[in-house]
């Protein structure tokens, strides 16, 4: 599939924003912070900020942004309705959680509680949308949804260590989701590389023509001599020797080496502290981008089996 | 609504390719850009149509096979257009209400007034049947020629989708597949006729029909295979891809 990089860099942001968004939720309905303005401040432009570069960046493939207001419509049975329904939903408790705690001085659990639940389902449902595919094994698995929940709360609870550090907000339960997300996301992505390399479930050229029964299908000629919108759209394929790299370099620098750091960094005193989870942060925010970018480029699709695929 | 609908009548109105005597002659592909680009959909957008690389939309493209090996193997003509399947997953995805199927007769449609060309459609359908217009910003597909088959100012057997009604070998046929003594019906159970990738569960309207055993010489159009090869970063002018490239290649 081809990776476009305004939805590369739609999910990959609104992923990490939304769960920092759970978080702040999560800390303030179990009345772990204090209702610091300048805290708050930061706290909602940072995570707010993410969640609206998102979704400004997610209209930017349609074909009619002036028409996306439409999509809010069909949330009975598309998943990519009901995800933005959540979206829009989202900033409702998001508001009413900001102005409380901003404005007031006081922290809402129960708005802390709906903005969490709210951000998490957000994030479900964007996965859905994935994993809903069947045409795209590499998609529709059991892997998508928790590797896209694991890799938005490896993203969001680091950004959230790092505003804890910086703001008076209580630090040790920070590291702790930071530190489980991360090492979720690599035993998930580690899980969905084995899935996907595992050959499972691949459906055949013999099945999309129906003409197995003859022997071995491959294609004679193509339908036409130039490329054709299939083919750009569904047709990217990447050599295998860079996907392997890739993914070693989603591993480590997404991973592996800021759950280094952050553990380095709780061990390690003030500034020390802060500087190795910035260094996290960026390595997570390169390994994110370039895991979903594979998310894309390795996955194939069916329609690739009319056009000289062996299997999908 | 992409809800699909309730209460859907037995119509199902659809086509049966005969595999075995399509000589594989893009007369029905052609035929169908000539009337749909003037019709329900219209137009079939072409990009750089005299450029060095003209690229279009279309609603039916002809692909080729061989299966099997030695005298064995044949060569099959492919032609591919929407199956009008009864469970469509890119009618169910469309976040807007713009794709739809009829109750009345279960042709899958686009309502070009209310797509916002989010593309979802086309990676739902695992069959490549939908083409993304980028003049238009909208996506398109095949229509069964509704402009067609219910247009009373044709002669009656002019009412049929307009690459049936082209094709000289007469490989295509048009008709109620809901209806268990339609001809086509009749043809499916006749000739065992299947379903395109079964395990998927779209359950496609559209049948195929395939080659008799028997016959082991087919024709071929004589045009060069171009089998698909791993894209090099190489071939293309983008430096910053040739860098990667490089750099991921030490």
């Amino acid at each position: 599939m081809h990776p476009a990089l305004s939805v590369v860099l739609f999910t990959s942001a609104s992923g990490g924003g939304y769960f920092m968004l759970a978080l702040l939720g999560l800390f303030g309905a179990g009345d772990a912070l204090s209702p610091d303005p300048l805290s708050g401040w930061v706290a909602f432009i940072w995570s707010l900020g993410f969640v609206t570069f998102g979704l400004v960046s997610s209209t930017l493939h349609l074909g009619h942004p002036e028409r996306a207001w439409r999509a809010f419509s069909q949330w009975r049975s598309s998943w990519l309705s009901r995800e933005g329904v959540l979206t829009i939903f989202t900033f409702l408790p998001a508001a009413i959680y900001a102005v409380g705690w901003l404005f007031l001085g006081e922290i809402w659990r129960w708005a802390g509680a709906l903005l969490s639940l709210s951000a998490v389902a957000t994030v479900c449902a964007t996965a859905m949308i994935y994993a809903s595919l069947k045409p795209i094994r590499a998609w529709h698995n059991l892997w998508t949804l928790p590797g896209y929940l694991a890799m938005g709360l490896a993203s969001g609870a680091l950004w959230f260590t790092l505003w804890a550090e910086l703001m008076p907000a209580p630090q040790k339960p920070a590291y702790d989701f930071a530190a489980i997300g991360l090492l979720l996301a690599a035993v998930i992505k580690l899980g969905y590389w084995h899935f996907l390399d595992s050959g499972a479930h691949a459906i055949t050229a013999e099945s999309a023509t129906g003409l197995g029964q003859f022997g071995k299908v491959r294609m004679l000629t193509a339908p036409h001599t130039e490329e054709n919108y299939l083919l750009k759209e569904m047709g990217f394929r990447i050599a295998r020797k860079h996907a392997q790299k890739l993914r070693r370099i989603a591993l480590f620098a997404g991973f592996v080496l800021p759950l280094a750091a952050v553990l380095a960094a709780l061990l390690t005193p003030h500034i020390g502290d802060i500087i190795l989870l910035a260094v996290a942060i960026v390595l997570n925010a390169i390994g994110t981008v370039t895991e979903r970018w594979l998310f894309f480029a390795e996955a194939k699709h069916t329609v690739m089996l009319y056009y000289g695929a062996e299997r999908t | 609504m992409t809800s699909l609908p309730a209460h859907a009548s037995d119509r199902k109105l659809g086509l049966v390719i005969d595999l075995d005597i399509c000589v594989g002659c893009h007369a029905c592909a052609v035929n169908c850009k000539e009337w749909n680009t003037g019709g329900h959909m219209a137009p079939l957008t072409d990009y750089e149509a005299w450029g060095d690389s003209p690229a279009g939309v279309w609603f039916n493209r002809i692909h080729a096979f061989e299966a099997g090996e030695g005298a064995n193997g044949r060569t099959v003509h492919f032609p591919k257009s929407c199956l009008h399947c009864a469970q469509p997953a890119c009618v169910t995805v469309c976040p807007t209400g713009a794709s739809f199927k009829r109750a009345e007769d279960g042709i899958v449609l686009v309502d070009e007034d209310l797509c916002i060309g989010c593309k979802l459609c086309s990676w739902a359908c695992p069959y490549g049947a939908r083409e993304f217009d980028e003049d238009v910003g909208v996506m398109k597909k095949c229509t069964l020629c509704i402009d067609r088959i219910y247009n009373d100012k044709l002669e009656e057997v002019d009412r049929v989708p307009a690459c049936v009604a082209t094709c000289p070998v007469g490989a295509r046929h048009f008709g109620d597949l809901g209806d268990p003594n339609s001809e086509v019906s009749k043809l499916v159970a006749e000739r065992e006729g299947y379903d395109l990738m079964p395990e998927l569960g779209y359950k496609p309207t559209n049948k195929y029909l395939p080659p008799r055993t028997g016959r082991a010489q087919a024709g071929c159009t004589g045009a060069p295979a171009k089998p698909l090869s791993e894209a090099s970063p190489d071939s293309t002018g983008n430096k910053l891809l040739r860098w990667l490239d490089r750099a991921l290649s030490r």
